[in-house]
């Protein structure tokens, strides 16, 4: 609203045209936001294509069960790598959950503030950057090699175990701080300890948020190749077929992605895709449990 | 404290139905009572024990780098490790060939980390620009989860991908003599993709953290909403946004199954992308599948490549962190 006859006359044009370019210009910059938004869901899109048209054609309940093979693709299959992943799932579970869960309510609820205290604090957030094939040097160097337990189920296990409990206890931290603290402070009045107050109030309102983030731990590990992969699992069949002998040695989908990727036949190029539709399809699963074990816990906060 | 509740109660005249009525009677043993805080004492010490698991977990990756690596350096110059080009860990020192510079796998490595932020950055910005400026709430909750599936997509798949398709798609457009089926092309691409929720990600959360109080006042100036996210969203956000490519610069340098699967096991000093090379991360991950013997020279290096990747990764994500904790303090 400047007196018309100080502006210069550059200015006077531009302020004509203005208007329209500027609403242009915003147009092109949103819509050029949006196109960086979805590349990596187009990507993603042409992953799936990809994956899905190469791998339909040898997916059947016999790729499931039978052994895999670097000659035949017809009788070629993951079982080793279903049921090692089955058995690596159980050890990870029983292993990072108790663990993750226990170390999160200590920070929350117990831990004083000191350095010892601090120290794990940063220690956890510093363990959470590591690269998963450090893991696997770990595992290799320690389990494997000074504590010789061999590349086995259980040194594979152990592993993931530590791979992801960084990830169990932030996820476990975030669902214990939600909880209300009046909750606690009710407890406390009605004379029940911090523990009783911890196990009987606030576990049961955090659980449902600790098994969501418990789960997408879970999901991590096993999609992971290259911890296991660096302790020594192999695309060989357990050696007497059960899948719980933690000294045996193991596979996992995965390691059989892996090795079918590096065929140069495209044959099995095809079954590594067929092999990846399995593994998504358990991770769709876990991740559809934990979506469950999300929404209810948000209505019950709600 | 406790006596003097137990002496109160056996002076008491008071039928001893009252006295059950209106205290329990476990607690009001004072062994009982003490047990009880023991108990508590070792739960929580147990839950401590829990949370120092990570402690211990980190002097065991220090431990096992150093007790593989420090043998290995006695051996091995730092100055060769460091300042030779050619990486052939092969026999042992004084063979034929034998040569141990990590600077042939580091350059690998760069290849695919810049290629990779060179992809991630500007599609990654974009998306935490245009979710936390433009998008309406509808838009954000369709596209965010949908972001964060990719970043669920195991990375073995993504190398899948990278040799599959993308690296067969560059090899037909550019042709077959300019572009080998394993280059680091290829994997830097795709770990790119990787990185975009990543970037998206924590830098969106820092744009979010920006008080919408500035915002108004850019709009009051009339500035445009583009004006807006350029001239006080971006710089209010900056901290947070420099985490994130620190972050995501890491996160590729430390990433595994992408390139072991994509960009070969030639390891090789030079400026063609479209090569095949190696990175550290897929030496490590080609190697141990294959013969090296414990304590041969090819399984030491193993542990010298991963300390190096270790300090690498663990410098980086603390300038990050350190980045985080000045946007955190600024709002």
């Amino acid at each position: 609203m400047a007196a018309p006859t100080q502006t210069p006359p550059d200015l006077q044009q531009r302020s004509f045209e203005e208007p329209r370019r500027r609403a242009l210009r915003e147009a092109a910059i949103r819509y050029a936001l949006l196109a960086a938004t979805s590349t990596g869901i187009v990507v993603l899109g042409i992953l799936l294509y990809r994956v899905f048209s190469d791998g339909l054609t040898y997916l059947d309940f016999g790729f499931l069960v039978s052994l895999p093979s670097r000659i035949d693709p017809d009788s070629a299959g993951v079982s080793p790598g279903l049921t090692g992943t089955l058995s690596l799932m159980l050890i990870v579970a029983l292993g990072s959950f108790p663990i993750g869960i226990g170390a999160a309510l200590y920070l929350e609820e117990f831990a004083p503030k000191n350095r010892v205290t601090a120290l794990i604090e940063t220690n956890i957030s510093n363990l959470a950057g590591v690269p998963s094939v450090v893991y696997g040097l770990l595992g290799a160097g320690l389990f494997v090699g000074i504590l010789d337990i061999g590349r086995s189920l259980l040194a594979g296990g152990v592993t993931l175990i530590l791979l992801i409990l960084p990830v169990i206890i932030v996820t476990s931290r975030e669902a214990i701080k939600a909880v209300p603290n009046e909750l606690r402070e009710g407890g406390l009045g009605l004379g029940a300890t911090r523990w009783q107050t911890t196990q009987k109030l606030v576990l049961p309102q955090a659980l449902p948020g600790m098994i969501t983030g418990a789960i997408l731990g879970l999901s991590r590990a096993i999609g992971e190749a290259a911890p296991i992969l660096v302790v020594g699992a192999t695309s060989a069949r357990f050696r007497n077929n059960s899948p719980l002998d933690l000294f045996d040695q193991f596979s996992a989908l995965p390691i059989n992605i892996y090795n079918y990727t590096f065929d140069p036949d495209p044959v099995f190029t095809q079954l590594a895709a067929s092999a990846i539709i399995v593994l998504l399809g358990a991770l769709l699963l876990m991740n559809g449990i934990a979506i469950y074990f999300r929404n209810r816990a948000s209505r019950g906060n709600a | 404290m406790a006596p003097s509740v137990t002496a109160a109660i056996h002076t008491s005249d008071a039928p001893e139905s009252h006295v059950a009525a209106t205290a329990p009677a476990p607690d009001q043993n004072p062994l009982r009572r003490r047990s009880a805080r023991l108990g508590e004492r070792a739960i929580i010490g147990v839950l401590f024990l829990c949370g120092a698991v990570s402690v211990v977990t980190t002097v065991a990756i220090v431990g096992v780098l150093a007790n593989e690596t420090i043998p290995f350096f006695q051996q091995i110059p730092l100055s060769d490790f460091f300042l030779d080009t050619v990486w052939q860990p092969f026999g042992i020192p004084g063979n034929e060939g034998f040569r141990l510079g990590v600077w042939a796998l580091v350059t690998g490595t760069a290849h695919v980390t810049v290629i990779g932020l060179l992809v991630a950055i500007p599609l990654g910005l974009g998306a935490a620009t245009y979710l936390s400026e433009y998008a309406s709430p509808r838009v954000r909750g369709t596209l965010k989860p949908i972001l964060e599936i990719l970043a669920g997509i195991p990375t073995v798949v993504l190398g899948f991908f990278a040799l599959t398709t993308v690296s067969p798609f560059l090899r037909e457009v550019l042709g077959t003599d300019v572009v080998d089926l394993f280059n680091s092309f290829s994997g830097g691409l795709v770990v790119g993709v990787m990185l975009i929720p990543t970037v998206a990600s924590v830098s969106e959360d820092a744009m979010s953290a920006v008080p919408q109080s500035l915002r108004e006042a850019g709009y009051g100036l009339g500035a445009s909403r583009s004006r807006v996210a350029r001239s006080v969203v971006f710089p209010s956000a900056l901290s947070g946004i420099v985490a994130a490519v620190i972050l995501a610069m890491s996160r590729a340098v430390g990433e595994t199954m992408i390139v072991a699967l994509s960009v070969g096991s030639r390891p090789n000093v030079t400026w063609d992308v479209f090569s095949q090379n190696q990175t550290m991360t897929g030496y490590i991950a080609q190697s141990v599948g294959g013969e090296a013997a414990r304590g041969s020279f090819q399984y030491t290096a193993l542990f010298a490549v991963g300390a190096l990747l270790f300090v690498l990764t663990l410098a980086l994500n603390l300038i990050a962190s350190a980045f985080v904790g000045r946007y955190r303090q600024a709002y």
